[in-house]
């Protein structure tokens, strides 16, 4: 098979029994591989109501086609799950080199199931598949874990593991992968510490097949010269990674700020990636065959680690009313370490201050010697780690993600979610397209669902007005159909402002040897798309949870460049529903269903 | 006319990152980035006073003028 592995691995955690599993290769054409499949396998395998940790829910870790490929930033893997955080079908993906090496190993993917007795790690070689005692691991950091397993691992062997705060079951935990990559979203690392899975060691030898490796060596040269071409992949991306994105947004007037009660963050400069690159970076980092290395390494005082990301920055820094970047860096390194979503942790604090704030949350609550203020940059730290561990009453809320912590005050609303995961840093009522998507991720709260920000901001592929209201829903469905193709490829959606749907075709017929055309990947993105939210609908996820908090729908923004706007999500949300071919209250007609043959 | 310039990423290099310029009236975004020997194919973003800006607009006292060479994204 080309690009494919062609096979599956199954692993019984509750008895520690594998088999091995040929891939169905029609139904991998059909949904492409890794969220797409990944979906497609849960949507067969595990009923939609059952609970998050339940060990009938299964932990589906899937490659793409394309990943361990040639093709650039091909080097990624998802993590496909029922969530805990929203209740939907998770997939949360990440880079490194992790999941490369599971398809040099030879599998496209991995389906996780049951419950292991005791905490175990797998060791994969090949197809040489050990379980082994996990005791020692169990409770340590990410770092710890990871050096322990490499002395036991073959050398070069790949690590994936989970951190004190997956263990815990904290509902905003991630899958780590060589130590500081993150399958960050949804809560994934709850459901493998719910199986007593601390880690995954990989190692493999072989590598996919290549249908026509001159014409890729032709596809991948052109599409890596877009890539250098191109200024964002080419320069702004390199130079000062994602970070760069703090100034922009925040001259927008859409950067929120104290728990998106303003959006204009006035000290935004010391937390810019201008003053980071300036200041902090210790070296650039880069993921599998990926040209682009976005990536940061980033140092403060003692603490020196992988990051931090824009998004990161945002949560811990404006979202929190900080603006020190040592303790923004601190904070990321410690998420890494104890296994935590970056974006919900940094939330979650922020709607913890905002229950400060307003009295719900007393000092008697409070640890002694920490602080819930606005600003609050010295507590940054232990707050992290206290969630991690679920220590104290409000470390242990914290675990819970923002909407359930508020929901427990008594002020649900003041989480800034959508289908109770937490947003990532625009604020929606400045730029439109982003609140539809926002509200009709099939993950919740999400911005790499379909990256609105590129046209509407940053003018990719064209510039959008960003308060305008035509035209938008239509953009939404393209953005989230091309990224459900990109993430079920196995390939860094960064890669998406250089090279179009037809560039993504021709890789993909290079190495598998189709025919696919743009319109081909498009249908595929868009069949991914229903099929997951038919899982949600039949998980118990109604429509109406397609919003936005209240705040961002009714309270219009008091100040700053994009002052007196609000989301105006009801004049998008109908003319989404009808070109997704879905009836007026959210559900996809038997005939669009049909006709992607779903 | 005062004119506040923000300037960022590498456009800042040689230049600062906040100026004061001032311009004859009707001065617009392109005599600013003439000004500061920006060309214009550096401009990937252009806002004035946080919105979308136009290189042929006028300019008012007193307007904010932030320019971005291409960015990422997060
Ligand atoms: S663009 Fe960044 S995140 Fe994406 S694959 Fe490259 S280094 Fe990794």
């Amino acid at each position: 098979m080309n690009g494919y592995a062609g096979k599956i691995l199954r692993i019984n955690l509750s008895d520690h029994t594998y088999k091995t599993e040929n891939l169905d290769h029609e139904k991998a054409l059909k949904y492409i591989g890794g969220r797409g499949l990944g979906s497609r396998i849960m949507a067969e395998e595990v009923p939609p109501t059952v609970d998050a940790f339940d060990p009938k829910n299964k932990v589906i870790i899937a490659t793409g086609p394309l990943t361990g490929t040639p093709a650039p930033a091909g080097g990624r893997y998802m993590v496909v799950t029922k969530s805990p955080l929203t209740g939907t079908i998770a997939s949360s993906n990440s880079g490194g080199y992790w999941g490369s090496e599971l398809k040099f190993a030879g599998y496209d993917l991995l389906i996780l199931e049951g419950k292991s007795p005791k905490p175990v790690n797998i060791f994969i070689e090949d197809d040489k598949i050990a379980f082994k005692d996990a005791g020692h691991v169990w409770g340590k950091i990410v770092s710890e874990t990871t050096s322990i397993l490499a002395e036991e691992a073959p050398d070069k062997a790949k690590i994936l593991c989970i951190g004190p705060a997956g263990e815990n079951l904290s509902k905003i935990s991630a899958v780590m992968n060589d130590i500081n990559r993150a399958a960050g979203r949804s809560g994934v690392g709850a459901v493998v510490g719910s199986k007593n899975l601390k880690a995954i060691v990989v190692k493999g030898s072989s590598r996919p097949k290549i249908a026509d490796s001159e014409k890729l060596k032709e596809v991948v040269k052109e599409s890596r010269g877009k890539i250098k071409d191109n200024g964002v992949t080419g320069q702004g991306l390199p130079t000062y990674g994602t970070a760069v994105l703090v100034n922009i947004i925040n001259e927008g007037g859409v950067f929120p700020t104290n728990n998106f009660q303003t959006t204009y963050f006035d000290k935004a400069e010391n937390i810019s990636g201008e003053h980071l690159a300036e200041n902090f970076l210790v070296k650039r980092e880069s993921c599998f065959a990926c040209p682009i290395a976005c990536g940061r390494y980033a140092k403060a005082d003692e603490i020196e680690g992988g990051g931090p990301e824009y998004e990161t920055i945002w949560a811990f820094g404006a979202a929190c009313g900080i603006d020190d970047m040592k303790s923004v860096i601190k904070a990321n390194y410690w998420c890494n370490e104890m296994g935590l979503d970056t974006i919900s942790a940094g939330v979650t604090i922020a709607a913890a201050m905002e229950l400060y704030q307003r009295g719900k949350i007393t000092d008697e609550e409070i640890d002694e010697g920490l602080s819930l203020k606005w600003g609050a940059a010295d507590s940054l730290v232990s707050w992290v780690k206290k969630m991690g561990r679920r220590e104290g009453t409000i470390g242990d809320k914290m675990a819970e993600g923002s909407y359930r912590m508020a929901e427990h005050y008594g002020m649900p609303e003041v989480s800034m979610a959508v289908k109770k995961q937490e947003l990532p840093a625009y604020d929606p009522r400045g730029i439109r397209g982003q609140g539809l998507q926002y509200a009709t991720s099939n993950r919740g709260g999400c911005h790499v669902r379909g990256y609105m920000i590129s046209p509407e901001i940053l003018g990719l592929p064209q510039k959008l007005d960003r308060f305008a209201i035509d035209g938008k829903a239509e953009w939404v469905k393209i953005f989230q159909d091309l990224t459900a193709y990109i993430d079920s490829a196995g390939l860094c959606l960064f890669t998406s402002f250089a090279i179009d749907a037809e560039g993504y075709a021709k890789l993909t017929n290079a190495v598998l040897g189709t025919d696919f055309t743009q319109e081909d990947l498009l249908e595929a993105g868009d069949r991914i798309w229903n099929l997951e939210r038919d899982y949600n609908l039949k998980a118990g996820i109604d429509p109406s949870q397609d919003t936005l908090p209240r705040r961002l729908l009714n309270d219009p923004i008091p100040d700053g460049p994009s002052k007196g706007n609000v989301t105006r999500l009801e004049e998008m949300l109908p003319k989404y529903y009808e070109i997704r071919g879905w009836t007026e209250k959210g559900i996809p007609k038997p005939e669009t269903l049909e006709k992607l043959s779903v | 006319m005062e004119i506040k310039v923000r300037l960022f990423a590498t456009l800042r290099e040689n230049r600062g990152k906040e100026l004061m310029l001032t311009l004859p009236e009707k001065a617009t975004p392109a005599d600013v980035i003439n000004e500061l020997d920006i060309p214009k194919a550096d401009v990937a973003i252009l806002l004035v006073n946080g919105r979308d800006g136009d290189f042929n607009q006028e300019l008012n006292e007193g307007d904010v003028v932030s320019i971005f060479p291409p960015v990422g994204g997060g």
